[in-house]
């Protein structure tokens, strides 16, 4: 049967070429980091070049760029670091309602240990408005925390405003750039720190890295043998990292168009799903050529099914061999409404049948006639067997 | 001194079972070396000493070698269906120095591990023909008991140790603790039934208290994929895993009742759709139940819980089927079912919450006192034989291991 993944905001397939990075890495520069001999050289230098080529790829310094363990420890590290290196100082943190359950739940904890919490709400399509970021910021900011792209809706919010406003209240500035990183121009956003993931981009799992700008105060989360420069203990993950390195390379080669196809993909799936199937709701803000902030990013497209329930489609469309998410994938386990959506005032109604598309560079325009056609009668099934109902 | 632990299994009901009592004790010797598999396959692989479960006078022994945790072995024995209590020993030869020697060592090892401070000996001779009688057979060996171990004393209201001496014609047995068994009869000696498996706290409990009764169950699970999501199918098969750490392999039939409930939907009247349901899948059940040569159905159901349980919903379900329907939890409240959910291990997998879309199939509000034939006139827009039919030929057959 044929594979149309349509799930790549939860994560992406490993490229060929990472795979054989890693495979290679791991045999023949086993070696630890840490260790004086050549091998420990070898296997620094590969840590070395990865540093580097990310450090490109979000305009940063090499020694400004710490590798982890992915997207969770970056917001982990961020959050509880400023709060711990600032606690005489100051007590309150600003974020948005709609920021990955990586932050928000380490807010939640922050909250627990005497912390000010301040969300800034969203509009209809997950949009923040930078007066009300300015109302939250005072002069116990400790940080402002805003994503750059939503995971569920793929809005894209306005990182480098956020950040000089920041900035002109003295605060320091982090963006969870998961979502955002290999999607769009990163470098020159003017934060302090920076978090991304390397398996959203076609690299491994377990694997991410942050950037944090020369002289940020702040401390670790991981203590130990003082491996990366003392901010993240524990031997470096080399194969994993090396990998990730290649991902950011095959970014690069690919950036040319790659994101270009992948506007014209996504924009193929709504044109066909706003054709053949009515009531429904597109929760995603339309893309912008420049990316603008407020629009929609090229990888994501979230709409409401009206009168269906998303889980069930999700379901059908898997014997299809097409492979989608409602809402988060991260949050489909749990009982209960993604937060997102209902920060977002969806109806119940809305957020039941809601599923999110999410796209990489592999995905065609073929395959979005496919999907279409699939999801078109997968919704009709749904709503005929569901009007005998009421 | 032993290279082997030494388990006094005792048998409890079965022995009342008069003329059928070398049937089931052989049915029971049976099942505990099934259940002690594991530990024969380990014995040979390393040459220990091996494991041996053999009858005797009515009980049951079993040994196994030092290196198998005393625990472990306990375990596997204890929940095997038809054991009423087991007891670790030690063994010694039928002779009151043997046995003074012994009991001596036994004790020095619980005031070493446990710190006891005061004991009382019981004495039981099995072989009557023995010179001394029991009480002082019990006096003979504390005597003796007070004499090796210096700092313990005698205590017959309260004692840290309760040392048991049961003094068999070939050896005796010293143990100081009797384990509850499972009770029940073991499995085999009663049939074989089919129980509808839902995969809620109910379902694995009716199921558990059949085989306990000695009833080899197959199980019947029904999802409506893409209703429900395999997850939740994967959560119905680790319940039937725990089911089957007691009573063996368990073969689990698995149907997909979308296609029926679909038609009900389309052509029934609403408030009946959760009865209807019901009957389809009894009769399903009962189809495969025949062609696998189980007696019975088996369902979880208990008398008012919800609508499909009223009085006179289990009649007009009944009604569907010609085979008895056993309900074992019919008289029983929402919190001993808890409870006993909780005893055997099922609880919590069963309180996972996989949502299951199924609810989509939910009338808002279901009849509660159905008759039949307004039921029956219901199904007469379908084709109930046909839909059955194609719902028996899509089975699926797993067999779930421990």
């Amino acid at each position: 049967m044929r594979c149309v993944y349509l799930d790549n905001s939860s994560t992406t397939k490993q490229a060929e070429e990472v795979t054989e990075k890693i495979r290679r890495t791991a045999e023949e520069q086993f070696g630890n980091p840490s260790s004086l001999h050549q091998l420990g050289v070898e296997a620094e230098n590969k840590v070395s070049e990865a540093r580097k080529r990310f450090a490109d790829a979000v305009g940063a310094r090499p020694d400004e760029i710490f590798f982890n363990s992915g997207g969770t420890e970056g917001d982990n590290t961020v959050l509880f670091g400023l709060a711990s290196a600032y606690r005489r100082e100051k007590k309150n943190i600003v974020t948005t309602k709609v920021e990955h359950p990586a932050v928000l739940e380490a807010c939640r904890m922050l909250r627990d240990f005497g912390f000010e919490i301040r969300e800034v709400p969203v509009d209809r399509s997950c949009r923040v408005s930078l007066s009300d970021f300015e109302d939250r910021i005072d002069d116990q900011t400790i940080l402002v925390s805003m994503m750059a792209v939503n995971n569920e809706i793929g809005t894209i919010l306005p990182v480098r405003e956020a950040a000089q406003l920041a900035h002109r209240r003295h605060t320091l500035f982090h963006t969870d750039a998961v979502q955002a990183f290999g999607k769009m121009d990163l470098r020159g956003t003017g934060a302090d720190l920076l978090t991304v993931s390397s398996h959203k981009v076609h690299g491994p799992k377990g694997v991410g890295a942050m950037m944090v700008k020369k002289g940020t105060k702040i401390r670790p989360l991981i203590v130990g043998g003082g491996q990366e420069r003392h901010f993240r203990s524990g031997t470096e993950n080399v194969p994993g990292i090396s990998g990730f390195g290649e991902a950011v390379r095959l970014l690069n080669e690919n950036s040319n168009g790659a994101e270009a196809d992948m506007k014209a993909v996504r924009q193929h799936l709504l044109d066909e799903i706003r054709r053949n199937v009515p009531d429904i709701v597109v929760n995603s803000p339309d893309v912008s050529e420049e990316d603008l902030p407020g629009s929609g990013i090229c990888s994501v497209l979230n709409i409401s099914f009206l009168g269906t329930r998303g889980e069930v489609l999700l379901h059908t469309l898997e014997q299809d061999g097409i492979y989608v998410s409602t809402g988060s994938a991260c949050s489909s386990n749990k009982k209960g409404k993604s937060h997102v959506l209902t920060a977002m005032g969806l109806s119940d109604e809305e957020i039941d049948g809601t599923l999110r598309f999410s796209f990489s560079r592999y995905n065609t325009i073929e395959e979005m006639d496919y999907a279409a056609e699939k999801i078109e009668l997968a919704v009709k099934k749904f709503r005929k067997l569901r009007s005998f109902m009421r | 001194m032993n290279e082997q632990n030494i388990f006094i299994v005792r048998t409890g009901e079965v022995a009342l079972k008069g003329m059928n009592k070398p049937y089931f004790e052989k049915m029971l010797q049976n099942r505990i070396s099934q259940n002690l598999r594991e530990f024969k396959k380990q014995a040979e692989e390393n040459g220990w000493s091996p494991v041996s479960v053999r009858r005797n006078e009515g009980l049951i022994f079993v040994r196994a070698p030092k290196e198998i945790p005393e625990e472990k072995v306990l375990r596997q024995v204890s929940r095997v269906f038809g054991v009423s209590s087991v007891s670790p020993s030690v063994e010694s030869k039928s002779d009151l120095d043997a046995i003074g020697e012994c009991a001596v060592s036994f004790m020095m090892k619980q005031i070493e591990e446990r710190g006891i401070k005061t004991f009382k000996v019981e004495a039981k001779r099995a072989d009557k023909s023995f010179p001394v009688k029991s009480p002082d057979i019990a006096r003979i060996i504390g005597g003796k008991v007070l004499k090796g171990c210096k700092v313990l004393k005698v205590d017959v209201h309260n004692p840290d140790v309760k040392l048991f001496v049961d003094l068999r014609r070939d050896e005796t047995f010293l143990y100081d603790r009797k384990v509850s068994g499972m009770g029940g009869l073991p499995l085999g000696t009663n049939g074989r039934g089919l129980s509808l498996f839902s995969g809620g706290i109910d379902s694995p409990v009716a199921t558990w208290m059949m085989a306990k009764r000695g009833m080899v169950v197959e199980v019947m699970h029904f999802h409506s994929y893409p209703y429900t999501s395999q997850r939740a199918q994967e959560k119905v098969e680790r319940l039937v895993r725990i089911i089957a750490s007691y009573s063996g392999t368990v073969k689990m039939h698995i149907v997909n009742l979308l296609p029926v409930q679909e038609q009900i939907v389309m052509h029934c009247p609403e408030d009946e759709t959760t009865i209807l349901v019901r009957r389809f899948m009894m009769r399903i059940a009962e189809q495969i139940a025949k062609k696998n040569g189980c007696q019975m159905l088996i369902t979880g159901e208990d008398l008012g819980q919800v609508a499909s349980q009223t009085a006179d919903s289990l009649v007009v379900t009944d009604q569907s089927v010609s085979l008895p329907v056993m309900r074992p939890l019919i008289g029983m409240d929402k919190m001993e079912i808890i409870d006993r959910a909780k005893e055997i291990g099922t609880y919590e997998t069963s309180i996972e919450p996989y949502e299951d879309c199924c609810t989509v199939f939910l009338p808002k509000h279901p009849v509660t006192r159905p008759k039949l034939s307004k039921i029956l006139e219901s199904e007469s827009k379908l084709d109930v034989d046909k839909l059955i039919q194609d719902a028996v030929l899509s089975e699926e057959v797993k067999e779930i291991r421990y």
